[in-house]
């Protein structure tokens, strides 16, 4: 029987240093402030240690489960169809548009 | 409690006006996060005029705030969304109002649906309908509790990890979560898109298997929707062979949850049906799994809250990095952040293989392991939860601990099979207590069934 209520407690860490966390918030285009940097450092080191755990089971030769449709290769007749939405409503959800374009600011 | 039948040949202004001054009375539990009142009147006034029938003409409901619908913000809970204003309408959405149904409003979530408490809501939790200082469960609390409250006879959730089954078990009212592909999730925002499904609370089976006739089938708008299944059953249930995961009884789950779930075997046992003790070892690993894939997917699915096309953006930026990384800081959640991150981590190259992939083999066997079971098994029941709804604020600090609470409903997800939440019974100091009842895919209808011949009338 296993004990799952223990396991958060005595669960193991992974060591992340902050600059892996400045490099996972880098990757997930995220920009931390100090102090939450430090308690995400905490949190995902002891989330990839409980989880690291799943190295103990044996999956020599199991194919990997991506979906569970059973479902292949859905197709659609190749027309249009804009699902009754227009141009002008998802240019209005943008804070900046003009011309029909939606504006960011300088990329290079 | 209120039910669909109730609703039914009234005024529907009159139903309308009253559903919304009770969510009014009922504001402290912050179980909405706002109401669809102007355009709920409209649709009563068209049903009363007859100009809008269907099966559910003039019957008020609630949409968890992660549905797409007219008349009020989508937020999912974050500031990211506060201020969207959705230009289209969830499948599910059109489907109940094309029977007539009328939206009302719009339920708290776990921001994005990232939770197990309702407490990562960016606008503040929603409290448990049973007692204010406990959580209403997540991340479909608030559509739990505006059905508990009797404020309306259904209430749309998604359940991607638990999202429907815990809040149902920690409010007392009926979840179900359907076969993956079950049910349109056109018009939901996205979190894990291999395991999300879209699902209903209601206060008894009966009303929630018409919400799941309705709802269910094929639509040509979310491509991983199956051929139409759903059918409610209408003839008596036959003897079923019911596996009770013993897995799940141990002495780590709270003693009275225990007793209920063994109550209601008893209650299964006494209407004719053989019930065993059964073995699924490998649910020691579906936690981790889950919180492999999961957060992979949804690393992938929140790349689309740029701070361009929707969404918020952050001011007094100069640059384009500037813009998504501070939009995305000021729009999430930590949980939100934790997630996404955890995800970058287990999809990076080097990791790859060792987490996401490891994980998606690991799945494999447990869907090898269930399909066993239900070659001989008919339907799977144990506990929802390991414990009644725990006080708010007792696992904010502890991811894991939060975590923990979905251990015993990620592994229906994750082998994409129908599970549903339905009352049995209430602690000793009155907390609400569930059980789980699983079949394999496309059995729906069945475990409804089930549910419903043993049901305790209302």
């Amino acid at each position: 029987m296993f004990s799952f209520i223990n396991w958060g407690i005595i669960g193991n860490m992974t060591q992340i240093s902050r600059e892996d966390v400045q490099h996972l918030a880098q990757l997930s285009s995220l920009q931390l402030a100090d102090d939450e940097i430090y308690g995400l450092q905490a949190d995902i080191g002891n989330i990839l240690g409980y989880v690291d755990q799943l190295a103990e089971l044996n999956t020599d030769g199991v194919e990997p489960t991506y979906q569970v449709t059973d479902l292949d290769n859905v197709w659609r007749d190749d027309v249009i169809d804009d699902y009754g939405i227009d141009r002008d409503e998802l240019l209005a959800l943008a804070s900046e548009s003009q011309n029909n374009q939606i504006k960011v600011p300088k990329v290079l | 409690m209120s039910q669909i039948a109730d609703f039914i040949g009234k005024n529907a202004r009159q139903s309308v006006l009253a559903v919304i001054a009770k969510a009014r009375e009922n504001e402290s539990y912050h179980a909405l996060l706002s109401l669809t009142e102007e355009r709920a009147l409209e649709r009563a006034d068209a049903v009363d005029r007859g100009e809008i029938t269907g099966r559910l003409a003039g019957v008020p409901f609630v949409i968890k705030d992660n549905f797409l619908a007219y008349g009020a913000p989508t937020t999912a809970a974050s500031k990211m969304l506060e201020s969207f204003n959705a230009p289209l309408q969830a499948t599910a959405v059109e489907k109940l109002e094309l029977e007539g149904a009328i939206c009302i409003g719009k339920a708290n979530l776990d921001a994005f649906a990232h939770g197990g408490s309702t407490e990562n809501s960016a606008f503040g939790p929603t409290k448990n309908a049973y007692d204010d200082t406990r959580v209403a469960g997540g991340s479909s609390g608030g559509s739990a509790v505006v059905t508990a409250l009797d404020i309306v006879p259904f209430a749309l959730g998604s359940d991607t990890g638990g999202s429907i089954r815990q809040p149902a078990s920690f409010n007392g009212v009926v979840g179900v979560k359907p076969t993956y592909g079950a049910v349109s999730r056109y018009g939901v925002v996205a979190m894990a898109s291999s395991t999300d499904t879209i699902g209903t609370f209601a206060s008894n089976v009966a009303d929630a298997e018409i919400v799941m006739s309705i709802i269910s089938g094929k639509d040509n708008k979310d491509m991983t929707t199956l051929p139409d299944f759903f059918e409610p059953i209408d003839e008596p249930v036959d003897s079923k062979k019911i596996g009770l995961i013993k897995d799940f009884m141990t002495d780590d789950v709270d003693p009275e949850v225990r007793a209920a779930v063994l109550g209601y075997v008893e209650k299964l046992r006494q209407a004719g049906h053989i019930v065993e003790e059964i073995s699924l070892p490998i649910v020691e690993y579906t936690l981790a799994m889950y919180y492999i894939i999961v957060p992979a997917e949804i690393s992938s699915n929140l790349a689309r809250y740029d701070g361009i096309r929707y969404g918020r953006r952050a001011a007094d930026v100069t640059t384009l990095a500037e813009l998504y990384g501070r939009s995305r800081d000021e729009g999430f959640v930590t949980e939100n952040k934790r997630r996404i991150m955890i995800g970058s981590y287990v999809l990076s190259s080097g990791f790859f293989d060792a987490y996401y992939l490891k994980a998606q083999k690991a799945r494999t066997l447990l869907i090898n392991d269930l399909r066993k079971l239900f070659d001989t098994y008919d339907v799977l029941v144990g506990p929802v939860a390991p414990t009644p709804a725990f006080k708010l604020g007792e696992n904010s600090n502890d991811p894991i601990k939060m975590y923990l609470a979905d251990i015993m409903t990620v592994p229906a997800s994750l082998a994409g099979i129908p599970a549903i939440s339905v009352p049995a019974g209430t602690t000793k100091s009155g907390l609400p207590i569930g059980v789980q009842l699983m079949a394999w895919r496309r059995h729906d209808a069945d475990i409804l069934a089930l549910a419903r011949s043993v049901e305790d009338d209302a």
